[in-house]
């Protein structure tokens, strides 16, 4: 294991999370760009920081860089402040927006570059060079200029590059906003397996939901500098627990209402748009105020007359009588915008699952839209 | 480059138009002189013979051109006086050129740093002297240069020297002059350089382990070389042929070439060495210039 010049980092603790971030202040002018933050990341773990910009994500990144400093809070990477360590002293490496690539070098010596300032030997250099191209699959392409490769490969090298000094923790930064859709989603496939093969700590910056719910074991989804929500990605989309990050992380149909009852595990809410929703309690008990049901598009089924009398609880199934009046085509989906004859409008994703258009709807026609208490997520902030 | 670009008549025109510039008001012009410089003085209208007159024929036409030699050419080269005055102008270059780097460098540097709000007003600030007359602006410095001027006043009254220095006429003020007026044309193609910097790039070396000072000598500087060398030629070859600054500023113990030239041409009435004094300047200047294109070239040969 090699360190960075100047710094030897401090052995890991167990039972210690890698990264501790201790309610970290930062502030622009008046502009507070992170907001008393506190988060631990574990060694091992992919953790995306996910958020519409401006809530500061890349300021908490760029601080755990060493280009910014907290204004206020410590940061404990294994369990030593690193707050005020000057950036090419820390164990830590980053992956820039634009890649940041040395124009003027080669990729080789791109990727030597860190290697060099912690004085390796030659050998041990170009052996560590040649190692991580092929870990890239750049092989052979060690002496072109940055400008001589495509967007892709220059995404590489700019991975490879902050990879070579083996840091303890790998910070991302919009890695694949510049690559096109298809490209994006097998790097991001590749980036999970790299990460996983070579066990280190991953920290990405996003603004794509998918991207994050994708590639993390863990997101953290950032609201004007503060974490509105840490969870694993399944959780944070069947489980939000906050409008804001319901809305934020893919679509969702929200019903705002307030307490009508409570029996059996179940409890009812009266919305103003659809009526009486019945939803599964929550484990926090929900009190009188104001409430809201979130429930996902393709958890709303759709059909002509309901669900048959003896499915199981039928009589707790919410159905909503309403009218297609907009048809999304995806290929694989279909979204109905559904206008209910109570006056909200709900959004329905129905996945295609024949080639035949049997189970398509038209504009106009009548549905029913029909959910199960268990796909109702209540929202009480 | 390949291939055979398809162009639209006004593009091509407009692709054109500088060659037929240079060809009219540099080339052809530049023919005369070359001519002149392979004339003999003499004591007429033109002051030069051969005269080529076209309405005289073609044998006249003939004699004229065999007329012609380098005679000229050799005189300068054999005469010491002429050599150390190229010298002397090359060396004023060299030397100036060098501090206007020194000086010239942290300020674009440091312009480029600004915030990016703060950056148009610096730029102002360098270009603003351009405002004011040139020859006005060397005449101030004499002002302030002279025995009783502004920096022996300002001298005397802090008591840091007891008596006038003589300023005026010597070398140093002519350094002064020159660096005073040539400091726009190195700062603005470095800052041009280093403002396009991404800042990322100098993030990129300190977060691979580049302190400060190693991250500017191995990112920054090398990146700066293409503004380096236009700042560098952009000063170098004007300074090379300057005459007004180290005419009113130097004294006249050694004259640059700029100046010979004009004596040449205005006292001794001497068209032809003063020709072939310009023709030379040119061959010597050509140098420089050739060596920046060849790194140009390899740059760009490197970039495609």
């Amino acid at each position: 294991m090699t360190e960075h010049a100047g710094y030897s980092a401090p052995a890991e603790v167990a039972g210690e999370p890698l990264l501790r971030i201790e309610a970290v202040e930062k502030r622009f002018g008046g502009f507070v760009a992170v907001d008393r933050l506190s988060l631990d990341i574990n060694a091992g773990e992919f953790f995306a920081l996910l958020g519409p910009s401006g809530c500061g994500k890349t300021t908490l990144l760029r601080m755990l860089a060493g280009f910014e400093t907290p204004d206020a809070g410590r940061i404990l990477l294994n369990g030593v402040d690193i707050a005020a360590v000057l950036p090419h002293e820390r164990p830590v490496n980053m992956m820039f927006q634009n890649y940041a690539l040395f124009p003027h070098l080669s990729v080789a010596a791109n990727i030597a570059f860190g290697l060099k300032r912690a004085r390796l030997p030659r050998k041990e250099i170009k052996a560590r060079v040649a190692e991580m191209l092929a870990l890239v699959r750049l092989e052979g392409l060690g002496k072109r200029k940055p400008d001589q490769l495509s967007g892709g490969q220059q995404q590489r090298v700019a991975l490879a590059r902050a990879l070579a000094l083996r840091p303890k923790l790998l910070l991302l930064d919009e890695p694949m906003a510049a690559l096109d859709k298809k490209l994006r989603e097998s790097t991001q496939l590749e980036l999970m397996a790299l990460q996983k093969r070579l066990g280190m700590t991953f920290v990405i910056v996003t603004h794509d939901q998918q991207e994050a719910m994708t590639v993390a074991d863990r997101i953290g989804v950032m609201r004007a500098g503060k974490l509105d929500q840490v969870a694993a990605p399944r959780r944070l989309y069947e489980a939000p627990e906050s409008r804001w990050v319901a809305e934020f992380v893919g679509d969702v149909n929200m019903l705002e209402g307030s307490m009508a009852g409570r029996e059996h595990g179940r409890i009812t809410i009266a919305t103003g748009g659809a009526g009486d929703v019945v939803a599964t309690e929550p484990r926090e008990a929900a009190g009188n105020e104001t409430i809201c049901v979130a429930i996902r598009p393709e958890k709303i089924r759709l059909s002509l007359r309901g669900p048959a009398a003896d499915a199981g609880h039928a009589d707790a199934i919410n159905r909503l009588d309403g009218t297609i009046t907009d048809i999304g085509y995806a290929g694989g989906m279909t979204s109905y915008k559904v206008r209910l004859d109570r006056g909200a409008t709900l959004l329905a994703a129905v996945a295609n699952t024949t080639r035949l258009d049997v189970d398509a709807y038209h504009a106009g026609q009548h549905v029913v839209a029909w959910f199960s208490p268990d796909d109702c997520v209540v929202l009480t902030r | 480059m390949s291939g055979r670009r398809i162009f639209t008549k006004p593009a091509r025109l407009a692709a054109v138009a500088p060659y037929v510039w240079m060809l009219l008001f540099f080339l052809v012009p530049f023919g005369f002189v070359v001519k002149i410089s392979l004339s003999q003085t003499a004591i007429a209208q033109p002051p030069y013979t051969p005269v080529f007159d076209l309405a005289a024929g073609w044998t006249a036409l003939r004699a004229a051109f065999d007329a012609l030699s380098i005679d000229n050419f050799k005189l300068i080269l054999g005469d010491h006086l002429y050599v150390v005055s190229y010298l002397r102008s090359l060396t004023v270059a060299a030397v100036s050129t060098a501090i206007l780097l020194g000086i010239g460098y942290p300020i674009a540097y440091a312009m480029a740093r600004l915030p990016r709000r703060w950056q148009p007003l610096a730029m102002m600030l360098v270009i603003v002297p351009f405002w004011t007359s040139f020859l006005i602006r060397i005449y101030a410095w004499i002002n302030i240069l002279q025995h009783d001027g502004l920096l022996n006043q300002l001298l005397l009254a802090l008591h840091i020297v007891s008596k006038p220095v003589v300023w005026l006429s010597t070398d140093t003020a002519m350094y002064v002059g020159i660096v005073y007026s040539y400091l726009p044309f190195m700062v603005l193609p470095l800052y041009a350089t280093l403002a396009k910097l991404p800042h990322s790039l100098s993030e990129a070396a300190a977060d691979l382990g580049a302190s400060p000072g190693r991250a500017f000598w191995l990112v920054t500087f090398p990146l700066s070389l293409p503004g380096i060398g236009a700042g560098v030629l952009l000063c170098f070859i004007p300074i090379v042929g300057e005459f007004v600054i180290p005419d009113l500023l130097a004294g006249s113990r050694s004259p640059m070439i700029g100046q010979t030239l004009w004596l040449e041409f205005f006292t001794n009435r001497d068209w032809p060495v003063a020709s072939a004094l310009a023709v030379l300047l040119l061959g010597v200047l050509l140098l420089p210039l050739l060596i920046y294109e060849r790194a140009q070239r390899r740059q760009l040969e490197g970039k495609s």
